[in-house]
């Protein structure tokens, strides 16, 4: 059975345009959650959680007007539908017959997992965690999962739906030396079932967290200044995410708030960076089969050798602009406004090898895990932090050192991109903007930035 | 009130003579507007709520949590959410800390009620606040290019937790912000500032400070360049003042001190910041914005003393985290409706600040003054105590601000911060978040930049 039936679709965009919008959207979701973590040698909590409800907007000229409502009744989208016409009460509409073509097709039942077992996997992976050394002195397992099934219908006519479920699992270490306590992250997240979390995959990921926090005990401060930094591949493509990645995003792009507004056609990058985003990468965390606007995933070049060729677009923006959404309306839940959001944000592969980037690197950062960053679109300005570094001196990867940020400029750094190499990996992260978290992808392979400033306190 | 008490209350009655339970409950409203070129871009009115349920389980080894929640208050849905709960608690690790937590008898504090002017005043005059403060800050300054968002936005709640260990709570708070990010240009250079204002009641709300520190904070950034790296003392603004304080706060919460998971486990009564440092959380004091009279497990809010004159005098805790600790609950347990409490501070400061933040400039001489951090999540570590973030701001040289300072990193640990803050201002600043802002002086920070 739909969430809402499309006959009552039907009758609340009508309702919402009676106040004269020229666009209506019910957006109606159902979203089961559940997780598990094992902290401090217990499973402390098993939590599960259920949120079911409908988002309606209405877009009159430059307003938009949004109301939600859990109760998914005639009454309660309708009262919804009246709240969110409000908005352009200034002109009387008409009555418009809406007339929805498409299906719904969403499954009834919710996968189920077995809950005994997911205990006995977190107790394992505890385990393997602490048995990395004997300086692991702390280890936390997690583990959630996530089931959303929703439908979304429009005064275009437009009637969409889809069902997703994404898995997270990971496990953090701290390890205790003479120079004081170190952290160590890894996690696997991919749009799809639990069955995901292989012994093996599990395995690795308790392997790579203790490893990192191990490895970090012995680092020294990072250095500052501005530095050669190769990237692994996989370490975190959060570069393009923060470098260009939101400034190319046409909310920005519209109100000129952005450094890249203007600049479709030009050089913005060296001739080795090709960037796309993609959001039909399947089981990539950023992955979908429509965009929670109901329009399809698409994978969009939006650098190509450098050179700039399009934006990102959510529906109300391309609707303004007068072209096709890009498939980026994304939204956290029901009770959010959808906005430009990136999907699976990589870089291609090039033709170098990691070892002759590295070899060829005579002083320099070598980043082989990246954590979060930030950017300001409107400067360009950003930064990235790394959770796992080592020096390069002489073509080889030595000393480890503590974490620290790394700032740059965007389009001066995507110009200073000097080798790229042919090992490509994706990362899952979580992308925040306007007080909304959506899950994403990002992607590269090794990579030589020729000049960035890293935010260490040795000279 | 009191219907939400008694649904939590009620609920209560689907618990079995052999389990302890929770329930919280919320509900809330708010109002959203976002202007934009003089239009109203979105306007957003919204109303939710919630159910967060725990089931405890006795067994012989300790008790078993389970812990489930749903974004309704339908009578179905609840009932629902009970029975996950359950089923979730037989999957936990027992634990002997784990019973349910129960009044410790501490009197509640008296605090002033949620103010109803919200409700009272029309959309159109929140509306034309924001329009108002968009055009105030488009109007200010020539070099204004384009105002990005000017926000108004204010909310309602209510909540109530009832448990089968005699706990029955009711709050209800109330407020609203409104902000306004601007874009500063003159010929190739762009630069940005934001302002805001938070206030309990409508007419509290500050337009022209909220203008006047955006417009200030974006053209003073004009021309802005990257200075040499160096190793300096460093003036925080307000704002960044109380990012720092939240994130050491953060540091002193129970959970993370149990679990050995701070930077400042095992330091209780050590020296751990200069003298004159004494750091207070105190979600009583009704002008802070952090300000509650019961907490996420229904004790009451008291004020916490966490360091006094630079010692280490204690920390935050819940319910399980103080017994894990062997100490009492701080009536600091912090949620939602969709998770279990944990401990935390709500509403830090720091006392006895003396000076103009004039007279610490005058004092530092030669350095650098913060007043835009970045880059906190990826950057700062409150186990291992690591610092580096972006930082933007403005070079001090004779004792006083010079030209705007960008795309630079400042570095140090936190446990060294503290321990060379050289000055602490006079300029208390109620602001949003945990903790209150203050222009904070700290020397031998090192710089990156060319």
């Amino acid at each position: 059975m739909p969430l809402v039936s499309p006959e009552l679709c039907e009758l609340v965009l009508a309702e919402a345009l009676l106040t004269g919008g020229e666009f209506a959207e019910i957006y109606a979701e159902d979203r089961n959650n559940a997780s598990a973590v094992l902290d401090d040698h217990r499973v402390e909590e098993l939590s599960s959680g259920r949120s079911r409800g409908a988002g309606i907007r209405v877009v009159s000229a430059e307003t938009t007007g949004f109301a939600h409502t859990a109760d998914l009744s005639e009454a309660g989208l309708l009262a919804a539908a009246r709240a969110a016409s409000a908005v352009a009460s200034s002109s009387r509409g008409a009555s418009k017959g809406i007339a929805l073509s498409g299906t719904v097709d969403l499954p009834e039942a919710t996968p189920s997992v077995d809950r005994a077992k997911v205990v006995e996997m977190l107790q394992r992976v505890d385990e393997h965690a602490r048995s990395q050394g004997s300086a692991i002195t702390q280890s936390q397992v997690g583990v959630a999962d996530g089931y959303r099934r929703f439908i979304v219908a429009n005064s275009d006519g437009l009637l969409a739906s889809d069902h997703q479920t994404r898995t997270r699992f990971n496990v953090t270490c701290i390890a205790t030396g003479d120079t004081g306590m170190q952290t160590g992250y890894e996690t696997i997240a991919r749009t799809e079932g639990y069955e995901i979390l292989s012994d093996e995959a599990v395995s690795a990921v308790a392997k790579e967290a203790a490893r990192r926090a191990l490895v970090k005990l012995d680092a020294r401060p990072a250095p500052s200044g501005e530095l050669a930094v190769v990237l692994a591949g996989g370490s975190g493509g959060i570069l393009f995410h923060e470098a260009c990645g939101h400034g190319l995003e046409a909310d920005h792009i519209v109100k000129d708030t952005s450094v890249y507004a203007g600049k479709v056609g030009q050089r913005v990058a060296s001739e080795l960076v090709t960037l796309v985003d993609d959001g039909t990468v399947a089981g990539e965390w950023g992955h979908f089969a429509i965009d929670d606007e109901g329009m399809p995933a698409a994978r969009n070049v939006l650098i190509e050798n450098g050179i700039l060729t399009d934006y990102m677009w959510d529906g109300l923006r391309a609707r303004r602009a007068g072209r096709r959404s890009s498939g980026n309306g994304r939204r956290q839940s029901y009770q959010h406004l959808p906005m430009v959001r990136m999907t699976n944000t990589y870089l291609l592969a090039g033709n170098a090898t990691a070892e002759e980037i590295i070899a060829d690197t005579d002083y320099g950062v070598y980043v082989a895990k990246l954590g979060g960053g930030q950017v300001n679109t409107a400067t360009g300005d950003f930064v990235f932090g790394t959770s796992e570094a080592y020096l390069i001196e002489h073509g080889r990867i030595t000393a480890p050192l503590r974490d620290a940020n790394l700032i740059g400029n965007g389009p001066e750094i995507l110009q200073r991109i000097d080798a790229v190499a042919n090992d490509f990996a994706m990362t899952p992260g979580t992308c925040g903007k306007d007080g909304q978290s959506v899950p994403v992808g990002c992607g590269q392979a090794t990579l030589r930035l020729t000049g960035v400033t890293i935010g260490g306190t040795a000279s | 009130m009191s219907d939400l008490l008694n649904l939590a209350e009620q609920t209560l009655s689907l618990a079995r003579s052999d389990e302890q339970a929770e329930v919280y409950v919320s509900r809330g409203t708010e109002t959203e507007v976002r202007v934009y070129g003089g239009e109203v871009e979105h306007l957003v009115s919204a109303s939710s709520s919630g159910v967060g349920i725990r089931v405890v389980l006795p067994t012989s080894d300790g008790f078993r949590t389970g812990f489930a929640w749903a974004g309704s208050l339908e009578a179905g849905v609840v009932a629902e959410t009970f029975e996950a709960a359950r089923q979730n608690a037989a999957f936990a690790t027992p634990d002997p800390d784990g019973a349910l937590p129960a009044s410790d008898g501490h009197p509640r504090a008296t605090m002033p009620p949620p103010s109803d002017s919200f409700a009272r005043t029309p959309t159109e005059r929140k509306i034309a606040l924001a329009k108002a403060l968009e055009a105030a800050v488009r109007s200010g300054d020539p070099r204004i290019r384009q105002v990005d968002s000017a926000d108004y936005a204010d909310g309602w709640g209510e909540s109530a937790i009832a448990s089968t260990a005699g706990i029955r709570a009711y709050d209800e708070d109330a407020g609203s912000f409104i902000s306004v990010s601007a874009v500063a240009g003159e010929a190739e250079d762009t630069q940005t500032g934001s302002g805001y204002s938070v206030a309990r009641s409508f007419d509290e709300l500050d337009l022209e400070a909220s203008a006047k520190d955006a417009i200030e904070r974006s053209t003073r950034m004009l021309g802005a360049r990257k200075i040499d790296s160096q190793t300096t003392t460093v003036v925080f603004d307000p704002r960044v003042t109380a990012s720092l304080l939240a994130i050491i706060s953060s540091a002193l919460s129970g959970e993370a001190i149990v679990k050995g998971r701070s930077m400042f486990a095992d330091r209780l009564g050590e020296r751990v910041a200069v003298e004159g440092f004494s750091l207070v959380d105190d979600p009583t004091n009704p002008l802070a914005y952090g300000s509650s009279a019961v907490d996420g497990e229904g004790l009451a809010c008291r004020p916490t003393t966490l360091m006094s004159d630079g010692v280490l005098s204690a920390f935050v805790f819940d319910t399980l985290s103080g017994r894990r600790a062997s100490m009492p609950s701080t009536g600091s347990a912090l949620r939602g409706y969709s998770s279990t409490p944990g401990p935390g501070c709500q509403a830090v400061s720091l006392l006895g600040g003396q000076l103009e933040p004039e007279a610490i400039l005058a004092t530092v001489g030669k350095g650098l003054y913060v007043h835009s951090i970045s880059g906190v999540h990826s950057g700062v570590s409150t186990i291992s105590g690591d610092f580096s973030v972006g930082a933007e701001g403005l070079v001090i040289r004779d004792g006083a601000l010079a030209e705007p300072v960008r795309e630079i990193t400042v570095a140090s640990t936190l446990q060294r911060m503290l321990l060379a803050i050289t000055a602490i201002g006079n300029d208390l600043t109620y602001l949003p978040g945990m903790a209150t802002g203050q222009t904070m002086a700290v020397a031998e920070i090192a710089i990156s930049g060319n």
